[in-house]
């Protein structure tokens, strides 16, 4: 493997009085594909800056491998960065831009021209290296900068919300050509992000951050359907949020009381106590929605009755925001596989009934802030 | 056949450049080649007497004495105004230092470099500071010598430079720094290869600000200087007031304006001759 690991050691971030990080720790591996997810302010850009090297911790250390670089300089290091706004320098061309690193350390031109033309091939942009950066698009000038961030052969490459200036189609686009140069080069990337979809179609793992802490590190697939509490829960993808406490505890099986539909049916491996007070969670695409009542439901099906106060078409998926006789307002995702076959179409204001699983839900804990 | 209307768009402009830099120049251009008044004035006939009147050792002196001063407190002038301007750009409160180098434009121009007069005289401050100092007892001669001419000089152009390089700098974006350190710049490297570049035309307006107006500088070197730094802006005065030799003032301010137009030359030259190289590697690199 070509790329460093990555050890973030009780690292905290002061600016005055805002505390940016608080006692963060993380581990990333050798060659992955880490995203750092959260919304903006929550310090995942301050922690990338911190293991570039332009900011100094307020206390703990970053390793890369065995050694700890907090005292190296930005240019000392081995990583690269692609910013943001692209950074480019303005004056040069895009091959200047890509031979600068290059041009530092006095590589012959012979060997600088053959590497930059190696990874103006890599990023799919031959034929543009005479250009200055103005006349480049959005799409190529983001390229430009990962060539350039490359060229030096980083053992960790840092990404800083790198597509957040695109349009959508072409965030897609470059994302799937990024987790392709990633397999290539095989190294280290971190990537920063406040769009969880991004974060989780790419990544080996993601560490979800939230006002200066990590709540969360797992694969995306853990991330999304076993989220650690609310904060994490709500943040990436939708989910129906019920309290409530625990009433009966049968194994595996606990029934909680809420405010919001009275007892609900959940599975979870996660240990809890009869009286605890806890959030169940159902994600909108695990309910199923119906005009009549489902019949001959298992016993750990869960079911609620209420009235559509809204529904959005969107092609291959509708959306229902349906309110029951409490007031909750659950939300609903139904995919149309076969749209008419599956019963006839739920509209505006018609009563409907909501079923799921209790191996759908799951318990989160409140976030603690 | 479309009309075309080019011209009529450019003729504001043709207009303005003619009324307010051509005639001038011509008119000086003119008097320059004519032949003197002795009661003031010239007579229109034909003459080089002015110029051949400048191959003397004194006019050259201070041809040479005047090309100095300007190079000089130029060269001074845009190193003290590069940090300032960047400190500038860099403030949060840079409305209030924006105002701060303006403000002594409120003030009389005379009676700025008088004030310096007080600051550099045989009783001024700086020699009541020396004294007080215990350092000597003897008054010192700071004014009527050369240095004392660029130091107010370089007071008196530093707002004509600081204001330019503000703009160019304020306008750089800082974060291509980072990306330079991040790249493997060293943090001089980082400012002499990417900061320097993107600023350069602040510089150049800022170098052109301050030294074309020096080369012509009249009141300075008249109440600063001595007999060791007299410029050409004080011949061309005497000879067009008490002289009444307005052909040879004319001919000695051709000479400034060929000395400036000498220096832009070199600098396009320059700027082509980068732009040739640049061209070079590119067909290299194809």
């Amino acid at each position: 493997m070509k790329g460093s690991e990555v050890r973030v050691e009780n690292v905290e971030k002061k600016f005055g009085e805002f505390n940016a990080l608080k006692n963060v720790s993380l581990t990333i591996r050798k060659g992955e594909f880490f995203s750092l997810l959260g919304p903006s302010g929550c310090g995942k850009t301050t922690l990338l800056r911190i293991i570039a090297g332009f900011e100094d911790p307020s206390a703990g250390i970053v390793c890369l491998d065995e050694d700890n670089v907090v005292p190296l300089p930005p240019d000392r290091r081995h990583v690269n960065t692609v910013f943001q706004n692209y950074a480019l320098f303005p004056h040069l061309t895009v091959f200047e831009n890509i031979a600068f690193p290059l041009r530092l350390k006095k590589v012959p031109l012979a060997q600088i021209k053959d590497k930059v033309f190696r990874y103006l091939e890599l990023v799919q942009l031959k034929g543009q290296e005479r250009k200055k950066p103005n006349q480049l698009s959005g799409g190529q000038k983001q390229r430009v900068a990962i060539a350039r961030a490359l060229i030096n052969e980083p053992s960790v490459l840092l990404l800083d919300e790198p597509l957040s200036a695109l349009d959508a189609k072409l965030r897609q686009q470059l994302l799937m050509d990024l987790d392709l140069i990633h397999d290539e080069v095989g190294i280290t990337f971190i990537y920063v992000t406040h769009d969880q979809s991004e974060a989780l179609s790419v990544s080996d793992r993601v560490a979800v951050m939230s006002e200066g802490r990590v709540l969360q590190i797992g694969t995306p697939y853990e991330i999304y359907e076993a989220p650690a509490d609310t904060f994490v829960a709500q943040f990436i993808g939708e989910t129906n949020l019920l309290k409530g406490t625990i009433t009966v505890r049968d194994g595996r099986f606990y029934t909680i009381d809420t405010l919001d539909m009275g007892p609900v049916m959940v599975t979870t491996d996660r240990a809890f106590e009869v009286g605890d007070e806890v959030v169940h969670a159902i994600r909108p695409e695990k309910i199923a929605i119906t005009k009549q009542r489902p019949e001959n439901l298992p016993p750990d099906w869960n079911v609620v009755k209420g009235k559509v106060f809204e529904s959005i078409y969107s092609g291959f998926q509708s959306r229902f925001d349906v309110d029951n006789a409490a007031g909750y307002r659950f939300k609903v995702y139904k995919q149309h596989e076969s749209y008419l076959e599956m019963g006839p179409e739920i509209k505006w204001t018609d009563e409907v009934w909501l079923s799921w699983d209790a191996d759908d839900g799951y318990l989160v804990e409140s976030t603690r802030l | 056949m479309k009309k075309n209307y080019g011209t009529w768009y450019t003729l504001p402009l043709a207009v303005w450049i003619s009324l307010f830099f051509v005639i001038p120049i011509a008119i000086v251009l003119i008097y320059s080649v004519l032949t003197r008044d002795y009661t003031g004035g010239v007579i229109w006939k034909f003459s080089l007497d002015s110029f051949s009147a400048l191959a003397n050792s004194s006019f050259i002196r201070a041809t040479a004495t005047t090309v100095f001063i300007a190079l000089v407190s130029t060269a001074i002038t845009i190193v003290l105004a590069l940090p300032v301007a960047y400190y500038m750009a860099r403030s949060r409160s840079n409305t209030i230092l924006l105002l701060l180098v303006v403000v002594p434009f409120w003030v009389n121009f005379l009676i700025r470099v008088y004030a310096w007069m007080a600051v550099l005289g045989q009783e001024g401050f700086l020699n009541d500071l020396i004294r007080w100092m215990g350092l000597t007892n003897e008054p010192v001669t700071f004014l009527f010598n050369i240095w004392a001419v660029i130091i107010v000089h370089v007071y008196a152009y530093l707002p004509y430079a600081i204001l330019p390089l503000f703009t160019t700098i304020e306008k750089f974006d800082f974060g291509l720094l980072e990306a330079a350190r991040d790249l493997g710049a060293s943090h001089v490297k980082s400012l002499t290869k990417i900061m320097l570049p993107n600023v350069q035309s602040g510089i150049i307006t800022a170098v052109l600000f301050t030294f074309i107006p020096i080369l012509g500088s009249y009141a300075i070197p008249d109440l600063i200087g001595g007999t060791d730094s007299t410029m050409l802006g004080t011949i061309v005065a005497l000879n067009l007031r008490t002289g009444n030799n307005w052909p040879l003032a004319s001919a000695i301010s051709v000479v400034l304006t060929i000395i400036t137009s000498v220096g832009l030359l070199l600098y396009f030259l320059y700027n082509q001759r980068l732009e040739k190289v640049h061209l070079q590697f590119q067909e290299e690199t194809k």
